[in-house]
């Protein structure tokens, strides 16, 4: 895998700063999105009250997760399915190794699945000799990239059409140097003619899914392309790569859930395709896989329960925060560095992996609260960043010349009269200093700032001069 | 792997200050919340009279790029899907689902449409199904895996035709819910009270965004999605 970690994040959004594919690709996708859920925002009234509710379900399943998890294996179980238990990735990793093993695998295809990024699923079927196929368009193209995904939802957003193009060439060797790739129509034909032969040779099948339902034992994946269906429908096994929060008490919950989800994450109505699958194929049905199995997977969310982190366990990955997020728009997905990119990743990644692994993202953000405005579960988003920034200054993880400069800073915050003084005094200076160019293009303390853009100069007095002036003229 | 169970079980357990399980009045309320669940808000867009309900079906589904077709009965369903075939240049050769409801359609009134029932091969350009629900919310078609219905049928052939008796067509996914807690509450159904192996819930035809987030129809499920409606009172 290509790319860098979470504690790189700064040397990661300078690099991402300065790609000029990333920009175009970016603007290209930015007003898609937004765009796109806006619309289907105006097509139903009811879309706030929904929100409402996909949140109360979520905080009501997480009050009571351990009994809905229970019940939800006693009727995977009874279906004729099986539960996996995996505390951590390594484990997640083992099981899945254990199965194909069992069934001699030498091929599995994969349905998108952030919780297979997140264990590195990929990786270690390779390592075990066995062949790993992605088949969403996005998660193949990046596969054979070697990256990670830039988009929970649209894994290779961050790149440009020729660049998938040069990227089939150099993977499949078979193509005719003169045929024409470059429309994305192109490309699509050529990614589906090699994928459609690869689903008939896997014998294991890996999806993820986007809800778990207690009442019937049932997983549910959400996709446009068709491809989480023919993974699962193929091959002789299906496994189901869950996370422990992915599951609601009722369809009727997992309904009002789907009604949220697609209309934040593209601004679909509904997706393509919504796929309820129960155990393995019933005797009789003429096709579906022989076996089913289910691993739920932990790795650190155990612990975010009782905390002021359990909120960002309502997550449904809909991806409307990143699509929001100026500073996700400006670095894009891999300046995170790991499988979580954008406001959730912000808060999710340091829950993860740790504060001293991935506790600048928090730092990655403007404080728009955008992000919070848009999440269809109501996730505080800013405030939860607000923690971790507070934590890492706790355990002195941030650099030093930003705690002292935050040190002096509340040392003079604190004093008024020094502050207006002080405060006075610099506005006059700059004023003065700025008063022909009207702006600057170098601050000292502030070169990083300056860097992209140039700072206005003030005109000469203080906000709390001016308030105070205004007030004595007797205006309101 | 019980080790595994344990420790996460009982890590949710300590991390929301609880000693053991979930127990005395609160376990039974949660349980009565799964035995008959409760509906949440349910859009009221679909909260229409038959015949409007099956206009919003169509609108919902063309919305999405489905292609809808009207016919007056299941008598005139083969020269319907006959004239599809010939309207895309699409051979004359269909898959179609071993599903009794489809047996009422004169079929061979159409002497030059071949036809074959079961599964389909990687070569097969067009398959046949009926639905037994689907969604006027958001023109969706609800498929049930079954000996009547391979589910493969609904992904692997380019073009999948979808033939809809009308009174099928139900206001939101919660009614799709009740009518499957119905059929495994019935012992004939033999679904012996589990959800059939396989829902698909399908809005339109495959597609793509992925590459610059241009749409693109066919992306590894069908690239047509046509559906044949068949009007109310005429369905067998």
């Amino acid at each position: 895998m290509t790319g860098s970690t979470p504690s790189q994040f700064k040397e990661n959004a300078v690099r991402q700063l300065a790609d000029k594919d990333l920009r175009a690709a970016l603007t290209k996708s930015k007003g898609h999105f937004t765009g796109g859920r806006q619309n289907a925002m105006d097509r139903l009234p009811e879309f706030d009250a929904l929100r409402d509710q996909a949140r109360d379900i979520k905080d009501h399943v997480l009050e009571n997760l351990d009994f809905y998890l229970e019940t939800y294996e006693e009727n995977v179980i009874s279906s004729g399915g099986t539960v996996h238990w995996a505390r951590t990735a390594k484990d997640a990793q083992d099981i899945v190794l254990e199965i194909c093993r069992s069934v001699g695998a030498t091929s599995v295809n994969k349905g998108k699945s952030m919780i297979g990024e997140e264990c590195d699923i990929n990786e270690a079927l390779e390592a075990a000799g066995i062949r790993a196929v992605e088949t969403d368009l996005g998660e193949y193209i990046i596969q054979i990239r070697n990256e990670r995904p830039s988009h929970i939802i649209a894994p290779a957003v961050h790149l440009t059409k020729s660049q998938v193009e040069q990227s089939f060439r150099e993977t499949h060797t078979h193509l005719d140097p003169d045929r024409v790739l470059e429309e994305p129509a192109a490309l699509l034909e050529e990614a589906r003619t090699v994928l459609r032969k690869k689903y008939f040779e896997a014998e294991v099948g890996i999806t993820g899914a986007n809800f778990l339902v207690a009442e019937t034992g049932s997983s549910i994946i959400v996709t446009n392309e068709g491809n989480g269906d023919l993974s699962q429908l193929l091959p002789k096994v299906h496994i189901v790569l869950a996370s422990i929060e992915k599951v609601v008490p009722t369809l009727e919950d997992a309904s009002t859930l789907l009604r949220v989800l697609a209309r934040s994450a593209t601004g679909q109505e509904f997706s393509v395709y919504t796929t309820v699958s129960t155990g393995p194929r019933r005797a009789g049905d003429p096709d579906g896989p022989e076996q089913y199995h289910v691993i739920l997977l932990d790795n650190g969310r155990t612990g975010m329960l009782g905390t002021e982190f359990q909120d960002m366990l309502r997550c449904i990955r809909c991806g409307a925060c990143m699509n929001h997020c100026p500073v996700y728009q400006s670095v894009g997905g891999h300046a995170y560095g790991w499988v979580y990119p954008g406001p959730m990743g912000a808060v999710l990644s340091p829950s993860l992996l740790g504060v001293s692994e991935a506790g600048h993202l928090p730092n990655a953000s403007t404080f728009c609260g955008r992000c919070e405005e848009v999440c269809p579960v109501r996730i505080p988003l800013p405030k939860m960043m607000r923690h971790w920034r507070e934590r890492e200054f706790e355990r002195h993880l941030t650099p030093r010349a930003a705690r002292m400069g935050i040190r002096a800073w509340a040392f003079v915050a604190r004093r008024p009269a020094l502050y207006q003084w002080a405060t006075g005094l610099q506005m006059r200076a700059m004023a003065w200093m700025g008063r022909r160019r009207g702006r600057f293009s170098s601050v000292p303390l502030a070169k990083g700032w300056t860097k992209y853009r140039e700072l206005p100069a003030p005109e000469g007095r203080t906000f709390q001069q001016q308030w105070a002036q205004q007030q004595k003229a007797g205006r309101r | 792997m019980t080790a595994s169970r344990n420790d996460i079980l009982e890590g949710i357990r300590r991390s929301l200050g609880r000693s053991g399980p979930v127990d005395g009045e609160r376990a039974a309320e949660l349980r009565e919340r799964l035995a008959n669940p409760k509906r949440n808000l349910v859009p009221a867009r679909a909260d229409l009279a038959e015949a409007a309900l099956v206009d919003l079906f169509q609108s919902m589904a063309e919305d999405v790029f489905s292609t809808v077709d009207r016919v007056a009965d299941m008598a005139a369903v083969p020269g319907a899907l006959t004239d599809y075939l010939k309207r895309e240049n699409l051979p004359a050769q269909v898959v179609m689902a071993p599903d009794g409801s489809l047996d009422g359609a004169p079929w061979e009134d159409e002497p030059l449409l071949e036809i074959r029932r079961g599964l389909p091969l990687e070569s097969d350009m067009v398959s046949v199904t009926s639905a037994p629900a689907a969604v006027a919310e958001t023109g969706t078609l609800v498929m049930f895996s079954g000996a009547d219905h391979p589910s493969t049928l609904n992904f692997l052939p380019e073009t999948h035709v979808v033939v809809l008796p009308a009174d099928r067509v139900t206001k939101t996914y919660e009614d799709v819910w009740d009518l499957l807690r119905q059929r495994m509450a019935d012992s004939e159904n033999g679904l012996n009270g589990m959800l059939p192996r396989t829902v698909n819930m399908i809005t339109g035809p495959s597609r793509s965004g992925d590459i610059e987030q241009t749409l693109l129809l066919g992306a590894h499920g069908p690239r047509r999605l046509h559906i044949i409606l068949v009007a109310a009172d005429n369905t067998p």
